[in-house]
C-alpha cells in the first residue's frame, strides 16, 4: 500500500513538472521550425536563429537588458550593503522607517510602483529612456539586497567591529576586513536576486522607458501580436543560457558535497 | 560605532525621492483634475465617482478579483499535494526537485507566457480558460515553494509522536501537518493573489485582448489614453483593495489553530 502511494506521488510530481516544462520545450522545438507556423512542424531549420542575430532591435534589446541589469546590480549591491550595515548600528526608529518604506515596492503590485515612477519622472520633466529605466531598476533592487543582508547582520556579533577598532582599525577597515567578510553570503545572494529581478523585469521597465529603448521583455511584449518566429529563437536562447548557468551553479556544489561526503566517509572509516 | 549609523543617510534621501514621492504622486494625481499646473491643484473626487458609476469598471475590478481568487485556489489545490510529495522525498531528491521547480522561474515570465500562446493555439479554448492556464502556470511555483518550505521545516518527531499516540495517517495530517504548514499556504496566497490581481500581460497575451482585467485598464489609461488622473485613481482603488486583502490574510496567519509557541 505504501509503495503504490509512493508511485502515485511520483507520477503526480512528474505531471506537474511536465506542466512547467511543456511550454519551454515547445518553444525550443518550434524555434527550429522551417516555417512560420507555431503548431505545424514542417522541417528542421536554424534560419530563425540567423534572423534573430541579424535583427538589430533584438540585439539592442539584449544589450539594454544586460547593461541595465549589470549596472543596477552593481549599484544596488553597494548601496544596499552600506545601508544595511548602517541600519544595524542605527536607532530602532530609523531601522523601522527604512524597512517599512522598503516594503512598499515589494508589497505593492509592480504596476503601481511603475506608474509612480512614470508620474515622478514626467512631472520633473525628465524625458524617459535608458537613464530613467536604470534609476527605476536600481530603486526596486535595493530593497531586495537589504532584505537578504539584514538577517546575516543580525547574527553578527556587534563586538567584533568594536574589537577591530580597539585594535587600531579605522571604521573603514573594520567594515572591509571584519563585517563584510562575514556577511559575504548575504551580499552575493542579494546581488543574484537583484540581477534576476532586473533582467526579468517587464512592468516597471515598460512604464519608465522612452521611445526606442526596449529590454527583452518589452520587445517580446510589443512583437507578439503578429506571428514572429524570431521570438521563438530568442526565447530558446534565453532557455539555453539560463539552463546552462543554473546547472553550473547547482551541480558544482552538489558534486563538491558528494566529494566532501566521500572524504568524510573515508575519514570516519580510517578512524 | 555611531559613524556607521550615518551610512544610512544617503539611502534615506534616495528612498524618500524614489519610493515615497512617487507613491504620493499617485495619490495626488488620483484626487486632482486633468491638466493641472504644477502649482495650482484642483482637488476632486470625480475620478473615484466615475469609476464606481460606470458600468464597465466595477465589472472589470470584480472579474480581476474573482480571477485572482480562483487562480489562488487552483494553485493551492495543485501545489499542496506537490509540495507534500516533495517533502516526503530523500534529501538529495528534494534538492533536485526544488531545483526543477525553480528553474523555469528563472526564464523571463513574458517568454514563458508567450510560449503558451503557441500551445494554446492548437486548441479551441475560450480566452478565459487560456488566461487561467497562464496565471496558474506563472504563479504555481511560488505556491509550491512556500508550502514546501513550511512542510520541510516540520520536525519528523512530531509525526512519529502523533502515530505513537494512536493517530492514523489522516488524523496526523489534519491535526499536525496541515496546521503547521498553514503559514506556508498563507505566504503562498500573498505571493499568488497579489500579482494575479494586477497582472496585465497574461490576459493581454493569452486572452487575445478580449479578456480585460484591472491591470489592462491601468495600462490603457497611462499608455494609450493618457488620462493619468483617472489611471491613478484606478491604481489607488486596486492598491487599497489589495492592502485590505493582505491585511485579512495576515490576520489569518496570526491565529493558527491550536498551535502555541
Amino acid at each position: 500500500m505504501k509503495k503504490s502511494r509512493r508511485i502515485f506521488s511520483s507520477i503526480y510530481m512528474w505531471i506537474v513538472l511536465a506542466f512547467f516544462y511543456l511550454p519551454i520545450v515547445y518553444v525550443v522545438f518550434f524555434s527550429f521550425n522551417s516555417s512560420k507556423s507555431l503548431s505545424n512542424f514542417t522541417g528542421f531549420s536554424t534560419k530563425w536563429y540567423e534572423e534573430m542575430f541579424s535583427n538589430r532591435s533584438i540585439m539592442e534589446a539584449i544589450m539594454v537588458t544586460v547593461v541595465i541589469a549589470v549596472i543596477a546590480t552593481a549599484v544596488s549591491t553597494v548601496v544596499g550593503t552600506i545601508t544595511a550595515i548602517g541600519m544595524s548600528k542605527s536607532k530602532k526608529v530609523v531601522r523601522e522607517f527604512i524597512t517599512q518604506t522598503n516594503n512598499l515596492p515589494m508589497l505593492n503590485p509592480d504596476i503601481v510602483t511603475a506608474i509612480g515612477f512614470m508620474l515622478f519622472f514626467t512631472s520633473l520633466r525628465i524625458s524617459t529612456g535608458f537613464v530613467t529605466m536604470l534609476l527605476a531598476h536600481i530603486a526596486f533592487c535595493i530593497p531586495y539586497v537589504i532584505l537578504s543582508i539584514m538577517p546575516r547582520l543580525r547574527r553578527l556579533d556587534p563586538n567584533m567591529a568594536e574589537a577591530a577598532m580597539d585594535l587600531g582599525c579605522t571604521p573603514w577597515q573594520a567594515m572591509w576586513r571584519v563585517i563584510i567578510p562575514q556577511i559575504k553570503g548575504g551580499i552575493i545572494a542579494g546581488a543574484l536576486v537583484a540581477f534576476s529581478m532586473s533582467f526579468d523585469d517587464f512592468v516597471i521597465s515598460l512604464f519608465t522607458t522612452g521611445p526606442g529603448i526596449s529590454n527583452i521583455s518589452i520587445y517580446v511584449y510589443s512583437n507578439v501580436k503578429r506571428v514572429n518566429p524570431t521570438i521563438n529563437a530568442l526565447s530558446a536562447i534565453i532557455v539555453y543560457v539560463v539552463t546552462a548557468i543554473l546547472i553550473i551553479v547547482n551541480v558544482i556544489p552538489m558534486i563538491r558535497d558528494r566529494r566532501k561526503g566521500k572524504n568524510y566517509e573515508a575519514i570516519t572509516e580510517i578512524r | 560605532m555611531k559613524s556607521f549609523a550615518k551610512l544610512t543617510i544617503p539611502y534615506i534621501v534616495w528612498m524618500t525621492i524614489m519610493i515615497i514621492v512617487p507613491m504620493l504622486m499617485i495619490v495626488l494625481y488620483a484626487v486632482t483634475v486633468q491638466g493641472n499646473d504644477v502649482l495650482t491643484f484642483q482637488f476632486t473626487f470625480s475620478n473615484f465617482i466615475r469609476f464606481f458609476q460606470d458600468s464597465i469598471f466595477p465589472t472589470v475590478l470584480w472579474r480581476s478579483l474573482t480571477m485572482a481568487f480562483f487562480t489562488t485556489l487552483i494553485c493551492i489545490a495543485i501545489g499542496y499535494p506537490m509540495a507534500y510529495a516533495m517533502a516526503k522525498l530523500k534529501p538529495r531528491s528534494q534538492a533536485i526537485m526544488v531545483l526543477l521547480v525553480t528553474l523555469p522561474m528563472w526564464i523571463n515570465m513574458l517568454v514563458r507566457t508567450y510560449a503558451w500562446k503557441g500551445i494554446l493555439s492548437n486548441f479551441d479554448l475560450s480566452s478565459e480558460i487560456c488566461v487561467y492556464i497562464g496565471m496558474v502556470y506563472n504563479f504555481l511555483p511560488f505556491m509550491i515553494l512556500q508550502i514546501y518550505t513550511s512542510l520541510s521545516k516540520i520536525d519528523e518527531n512530531l509525526i512519529i509522536a502523533s502515530h505513537d499516540l494512536g493517530a492514523n495517517d489522516r488524523q496526523t495530517f489534519l491535526r499536525v501537518v496541515l496546521p503547521l504548514s498553514l503559514s506556508g499556504v498563507i505566504s503562498g496566497i500573498t505571493l499568488v493573489f497579489l500579482p494575479a490581481v494586477s497582472s496585465f500581460f497574461i490576459p493581454k497575451l493569452l486572452g487575445g485582448g478580449q479578456y480585460v482585467l484591472i491591470g489592462n485598464l491601468i495600462e490603457d489609461y497611462f499608455i494609450s489614453t493618457g488620462d493619468w488622473n483617472f489611471g491613478s485613481a484606478i491604481s489607488l482603488i486596486m492598491a487599497i483593495i489589495i492592502l485590505i486583502s493582505m491585511y485579512v490574510t495576515k490576520k489569518l496567519d496570526k491565529e493558527p489553530p491550536e498551535v502555541n509557541d
